[in-house]
């Protein structure tokens, strides 16, 4: 049986595409089908992430606003 | 995928395509280096190293988010364009020496470029080498920029990056020494171009032939280094500290705001707009700051030592620059790097009583 596990990064005060290199980084050591929920302040994330997904053909599952805070949850695809 | 494929049984040269790691600024010639190889069936991936000092990206973070044109990421945008994956590589730490000591000296500003390149592609080699790829492109045309794309530094970078004949330049391979994909067969010599010089209608022509559109189109090059105002700041900063040495912040602070230096052992750096504010903002931790409280007005930051007298001049010059500035008295909070504030009350510093050269 698979687990999908889950994991976080905090990209908070960083500025692109610094959050999308860190993102890179962490997924490189995820396994397919893991979720990472990435949590920045910059948002030039709200289209690099997404971009950066498409590229890499991951899948960005939501996008969610929070006052500063803008939190992305991808998938990662094989 | 389906399971039913025919999986090949035995593995030959013409079944697996060769890679070619292309160097992704974002601009146009690296776009089109990149599509001519993909047209010649080579499987293509971009790389993008990330300085601190690149354009992309940060000012979009600073200046407020209302934009006509959505932001977007240059390198990112080309790969997604064209279908190749984009790696983005943090070289802040490592880049570092190339702007201390370049070995090929400085631009007209303080851009190492050659030096710059040969680091990319240095960098490139080392992608490459672990990834199993055959060979580096690039986007450079000889006699494209007066100090990194001229005929002879051309073997320049190809040697201090290790890369010698693993390096090709299809937009003006034609004028090049055969390097090793073209011996080898694996691209077409015939197919590359000849691109040369300053004239960018053959990369307009090409751009149009492929059908590209919307491509950016940096006008002095591909880092804040080319910029005349900039470089100044830096090299002010280096004055001032004694020591050719930067930090991330550094670089980044130098992007954003005014900046003054009234006395030689302390700059201000005031925000020009909310956006800028909510930059500095992140900083105030880091930094002495002052910001007036009976008026609107902006976050200055000070680098430096200040005694009282500075800080005197400092709030003053914080008072000017904001919506106090023809007001009498105006209260400006200094907060000190243990985060104790207090209050001055000051009059506004006459526009006529700050020197041109304490403009940075
Ligand atoms: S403009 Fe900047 S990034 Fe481009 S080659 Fe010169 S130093 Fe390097």
């Amino acid at each position: 049986m698979v687990s999908v596990s889950k994991h976080a990064l905090d990209a908070r005060g960083l500025l692109c595409p610094l959050p999308v290199i860190r993102t890179q980084e962490r997924v490189a050591q995820l396994a397919p089908g893991d979720i990472l929920e990435v949590t920045a302040t910059d948002p030039g994330v709200l289209a690099d992430i997404p971009a950066w997904c498409r590229v890499h053909g991951h899948q960005v599952l939501e996008t969610r606003r929070n006052g500063n805070l803008i939190v992305i949850a991808l998938q990662v695809t094989a | 995928m389906s399971a039913s494929a025919p999986l090949p049984t035995t593995a030959s040269a013409a079944s697996t395509p060769r890679k070619a790691v292309a160097l992704i600024s974002g601009g146009l010639d690296s776009m089109l280096a990149a599509k001519v190889m993909l047209e010649q069936g080579i499987h293509v991936e971009g790389i993008n190293f990330y300085t601190g000092f690149c354009v992309e990206g940060h000012t979009h973070a600073i200046r407020r988010e209302h934009q006509l044109k959505p932001k977007r990421n240059n390198a990112l945008w080309v790969a997604e364009q064209l279908g190749i994956k984009l790696h983005i590589v943090d070289v802040i730490e490592e880049y570092k020496d190339v702007v201390i000591n370049p070995k090929h000296g400085y631009g007209s500003n303080l851009n190492p470029c050659l030096d710059c390149k040969g680091f990319m592609v240095k960098k490139a080699r080392e992608w490459m080498e672990s990834h199993g790829f055959d060979f580096i492109i690039t986007g450079e045309v000889i006699g494209q920029r007066p100090m990194s794309q001229r005929k002879d530094t051309m073997p320049v970078v190809a040697r201090e990056s290790g890369a010698f004949d693993r390096l090709l330049r299809p937009l003006c391979a034609k004028l090049l020494p055969e390097t090793l994909p073209e011996r080898e067969g694996w691209v077409d010599r015939a197919m590359l171009l000849d691109f040369n010089g300053r004239n960018r209608k053959p990369q307009m022509a090409l751009a149009a032939q492929y059908g590209f559109v919307d491509y950016a189109q940096p006008a002095g090059g591909c880092c804040f280094l080319t910029n005349e105002q900039y470089s100044h700041k830096l090299a002010d900063l280096w004055a001032a500290r004694g020591t050719k040495q930067y930090e991330i912040d550094d670089i980044m602070l130098l992007k954003v705001g005014r900046h003054l230096r009234p006395r030689p052992h302390f700059k201000l750096i005031v925000g020009r707009d909310e956006g800028e504010n909510n930059f500095l903002n992140g900083y105030r931790k880091r930094y002495a700051h002052l910001n007036a409280t009976s008026h609107t007005g902006p976050l200055v930051l000070l680098d430096g030592q200040a005694n009282d007298d500075d800080l005197l001049l400092a709030a003053r010059l914080t008072a000017r620059f904001g919506h106090g500035r023809d007001a009498e008295r105006v209260e400006v909070a200094v907060t000190d790097l243990s985060g104790t504030t207090r209050t001055l009350t000051v009059a506004p510093l006459p526009a006529n009583e700050i020197p041109a050269e304490w403009y940075l």
